[in-house]
């Protein structure tokens, strides 16, 4: 039994969208202006709360229909592939790198090992945060 | 190619069997395992000519520099001896689980992987110079062995043995570690040749009598030493290959070489000597004493092999003695080395085949019961030939290699007389007395195996299957053991030559240079001495013995269970189990609340205490911004909205106010021009506020009423102060500095070091991402912890057992 929300409903389908773009653009800046790979995960997570909230679980489901321990499983292997990657390069455990390069579209561009960590970091966010979410939800 | 590199290869392999159980399952995976120890058996005898000269091999590979640990790979007479074993032996015993395990019901993807892990562990532990790793490969050795006996995971004997023998291995290999500790804090050095080399020096130290002790717990332990080998019978739950491999060949006998590899550390004291030949000697009679009161099969030859351990052990014991005698190379005592080393091989061979054999019986027949064996010599006439070879052997009669070193080892014991320190001169008459009787049984049990089993009266009616001889491949592994019995009594000099001498070069390097100077020589026949007559003596009232058995075996029924050791262990388990149990039941109320009210007084006690105790609470009021009007606006709410949790009637309204708090909060941090701490609080906020309302529907109904006053005066006053705590620790905090504030330095390198601009964010990626990966991983935790919590937990119709 649902009540008439087609108010949420509709404001959801917009700002859904604002959100998540947000969150991608605030873990992508994160190092040099505020965000980064946590916020821009709970920011993710927080999108598809909404989502939830608006519509309901089996729906957001099919909309999104991923296995958030997996998320969490390949986040945390990303995150430790990083940090152990520069064991093969000769230097200590979680010595990162960066340096800059041109792009095409981006122009002058830093890439920065400790974005892959971020992803790490990011995806575990998601996971967890939906997987906490997901299982108190469905539970009856 | 690297010695180091080697002891790896069987782990490598191991990865690679799951993928062989899977794709090739129609090919038996055993076939594929066989290789690798059969390479290496081959691989290690190419290095047998240069070791009997007295060649060593070291090969090293730096695991941990900056802890000084790392793998290295020692190679001389002892360890070469054990690698060989452990690889040929290990190569046997395969090629015979082939036939044992069937591969379409057993997972042998399990039992290989490992079995391989084992090998590698096992060949760690005999190569290893360096303590701390291996002490490493030691507990992996544990490890392995506890999987291996709870292979069959779904029988209770099993978990129970494999838990028991874990418990027991694992403290003694703590304890080894924290002699290792001791060792090497005394020398210096984690290596092994190092520590020999200052001998001397050691002994002096005030630390050598602990080092000691902790280091002979650890091998007594393993090799199943009075009062510790208590788990080598519930051991035996274990798969037959296993029990042959692991229980009697390999793995029990790492503490004998522990003890034969530091011997020359410890021999200078007098505790070692009588510690290891006194608890050898006694471990041996009483568990061949007590071999005979077994009914399995398997535990008989448990028993036997804890005999034949302290056996090994009590001569290491008398090699030590040589130490404090001068010229002992030209004495009777010089035998003592000789003998552990040889009988050791010769058990390797009889006990494997033993083994093999009961495993045979087993299969074949669906049983081990002694009680209901009984005829088989003439179904399996081929495995009543070997267990014959192996238990006349074992009972130390010609012609098989059995008997060689038993004499041996009575001329070790009867050499004592020739030592008269330690008080020796007085109590040495007693060694070759308690060896003699443990001889006796060790002879009676011999017997008793075999002819209980294959002799006698053939009961088909008590037997699940009906009894036949194994398959060819399963008689191929004990044939050829029991061939080398018979073969090693013919040419135990060259065995001596090539295997032995080198061994006791290396457990008594202050006798021998190299292993020519050992100057022993093995003879079947010499002369009529008092070895021969106690021989005699001991085949003539042990067949008196054992001819009337059935007369006297009943009065070990009379011995009372309760005052065995096994009744102490199960005893000390169940009370550190239901003490633990009862002890947490104190404080865990399973309630939140209590533990939240544990933790926050706890931490403003410490908290508070350290504040005074360090006079470090200080108010400097100096350079404070000026308060605005924004600032006091939400500070009223932040307060308003507390105060309304505090006095609110239900729970929704308790959770929308502390979203206002929360988000209040967050507007402190835009003000204090905290972008990121803003953004981070505003998102948990709103996602926590969702899943307080998600969580709403299961809590319990709010019951105030019920709440006495006092349960709330208590937490007031832990309220109140968490909150003075964290006020007076903010002022100080803010007033004093004792270190200047790292921001600075972070400020000057984030840019030029990381690459970054943001340094909240750099921080948390690297500058401190050590931290950060635990924390996601914490995460990870937490997320797995509510799964297991919420969508495996078990409802009432399931019931509460987890084994239901």
């Amino acid at each position: 039994m649902r009540t008439n929300d087609v108010m949420l409903q509709t404001a959801t389908k917009v700002v859904t969208f604002i959100i998540l773009m947000f969150a991608v653009h605030i873990f992508f800046a994160g190092h040099y202006t505020p965000g980064g790979g946590f916020v821009g995960g709970l920011l993710t997570a927080s999108a598809i709360v909404l989502l939830m909230l608006a519509f309901d679980l089996p729906t957001v489901k099919k909309i999104v229909p991923i296995n958030y321990v997996v998320l969490t499983a390949v986040g945390l292997l990303i995150a430790i592939a990083t940090a152990s990657a520069s064991i093969l390069f000769d230097v200590p455990f979680f010595t990162h790198a960066y340096d800059y390069f041109d792009l095409p579209l981006f122009g002058k561009t830093s890439l920065h090992s400790a974005m892959l960590f971020d992803l790490g970091v990011y995806l575990v966010v998601v996971g967890v945060t939906m997987t906490i979410i997901q299982t108190i939800g469905e539970d009856e | 190619m690297s010695l180091v590199f080697l002891i790896f290869i069987p782990i490598l392999a191991a990865l690679f069997i799951p993928l062989l159980f899977k794709r090739l399952g129609q090919i038996h995976t055993g076939w594929f395992v066989l290789l690798v120890p059969a390479a290496l058996f081959s691989y290690y005898a190419t290095r047998l000519p240069s070791v009997m000269e007295g060649g060593t091999y070291v090969s090293e590979f730096s695991w941990i520099p900056s802890l000084d640990i790392a793998f290295v790979a020692y190679l001389d007479g002892l360890s070469l001896l054990f690698t060989l074993l452990i690889t040929g032996i290990g190569a046997l015993v395969v090629l015979y689980s082939i036939f044992y395990l069937d591969k379409h019901r057993e997972q042998l993807h399990n039992f290989y992987v490992y079995l391989l892990i084992f090998m590698s562990a096992m060949l760690g532990v005999v190569q290893s110079d360096h303590l701390i790793t291996l002490y490493l490969f030691w507990e992996l050795t544990s490890i392995s062995s506890f999987l291996l006996i709870a292979y069959w995971y779904t029988r209770d004997r099993s978990r129970f043995g494999a838990l028991k023998s874990m418990m027991i291995t694992v403290f003694g290999g703590l304890m080894m570690l924290g002699g290792f500790v001791l060792l090497s804090i005394m020398g210096g050095t984690y290596s092994i040749r190092e520590l020999i080399a200052q001998a001397p020096e050691l002994a002096q130290h005030d630390f050598f009598i602990w080092a000691l002790v902790l280091v002979l717990l650890g091998a007594f332990t393993k090799s199943a030493q009075f009062p510790f080998y208590i788990w080598l019978p519930d051991a035996m739950e274990a798969p037959t290959p296993v029990s042959a491999y692991l229980h009697s060949a390999t793995m029990v006998k790492a503490g004998i070489y522990l003890v034969a590899r530091l011997t020359p550390v410890f021999a200078l004291s007098e505790v070692w000597m009588w510690l290891v030949a006194g608890v050898g000697l006694f471990t041996m009679v009483w568990a061949s004493f007590f071999a005979l009161k077994q009914k399995d099969l398997k535990g008989i030859l448990a028993f036997s092999t804890v005999s034949q351990l302290g056996l090994i052990m009590s001569l290491l014991g008398v090699a030590a003695a040589a130490y404090h005698v001068e010229d002992a190379a030209e004495t009777y005592l010089k035998y003592a080395a000789f003998a552990a080393i040889f009988h050791l091989i010769n058990h390797a061979t009889f006990k494997g085949s033993l083994f093999m054999i009961a495993g045979i019986v087993d299969h074949e027949t669906g049983t081990r019961d002694i009680r209901k064996l009984g005829g088989l010599m003439s179904l399996m006439p081929v495995s009543f030939t070997v267990a014959l070879i192996g238990s006349l052997s074992m009972a130390g009669l010609p012609p098989f290699n059995g008997f060689l070193s038993k004499e041996m080892f009575l001329t070790a014991m009867l050499s004592l007389q020739e030592f008269d320190m330690f008080s020796m001169d007085v109590w040495w008459v007693l060694f070759p007395i308690i060896a003699w009787v443990g001889s006796v049984f060790t002879f009676i049990y011999s017997l008793y195996f075999v002819f209980h089993t294959f002799a006698g009266k053939h009961q088909p009616e008590q037997l699940p299957k009906q009894a036949h001889e194994a398959p060819i491949g399963m008689l191929i592994s004990p044939v050829f053991l029991a061939a080398l019995v018979v073969l090693i009594f013919f040419i135990p000099n060259l065995i001596g030559d090539w295997l032995v001498k080198p061994a006791v070069a290396a457990i008594q390097p202050f006798l021998y240079d190299s292993p020519q100077n050992v100057d022993i020589h093995v003879a079947a026949w010499h002369g009529f001495n008092t070895e021969l007559f106690m021989a005699l003596g001991i085949f003539a009232i042990g067949g008196l013995m054992f001819w009337t058995l059935h007369k006297w075996q009943r009065l070990y029924d009379l011995y009372p269970d309760a005052i065995s050791l096994n009744r102490l262990y199960d005893e000390m388990m169940l009370l550190s189990g239901g003490g633990a149990n009862r002890f947490s039941r104190i404080y865990m109320t399973g309630f939140i609340r209590s533990y939240l009210v544990y933790m926050f007084s706890f931490m403003t006690f410490i908290v508070l205490l350290t504040l005074f105790l360090t006079d470090a609470f200080q108010i400097d009021f100096s350079n404070l911004t000026p308060i605005g009007i924004y600032e006091i606006v939400i500070l009223l709410a932040l307060v308003g909205a507390t105060l309304t949790i505090l006095g609110s009637k239900s729970r929704l309204t308790a959770i929308i106010a502390l979203g206002a708090v929360g988000y209040s909060v967050a507007l402190l941090f835009v003000i204090f021009r905290a972008p990121d701490l803003a953004l981070t609080q505003l998102v948990i906020e709103t996602i926590s506020v969702a899943l307080f309302l998600l969580a709403f529907y299961h809590l319990p109904q709010i019951s105030r009423k019920e709440e006495r006053m006092k349960f709330r005066f208590g937490n007031a006053l832990v309220a109140l102060g968490v909150g003075i705590t964290m006020t007076l620790v903010a002022l100080s905090a803010h007033s004093q500095k004792a270190l200047p504030s790292i921001s600075e330095f972070y400020k000057e390198t984030v840019y030029k070091e990381a690459g970054g601009g943001n340094i909240v964010n750099v921080i948390l990626v690297d500058y401190r991402g050590f931290d950060t990966l635990f924390e996601i991983a914490v995460l990870g935790i937490a997320g797995i912890g509510i799964i297991t919590m919420i969508r495996l937990r078990l409802t009432k119709k399931e019931g509460q057992h987890e084994n239901k």
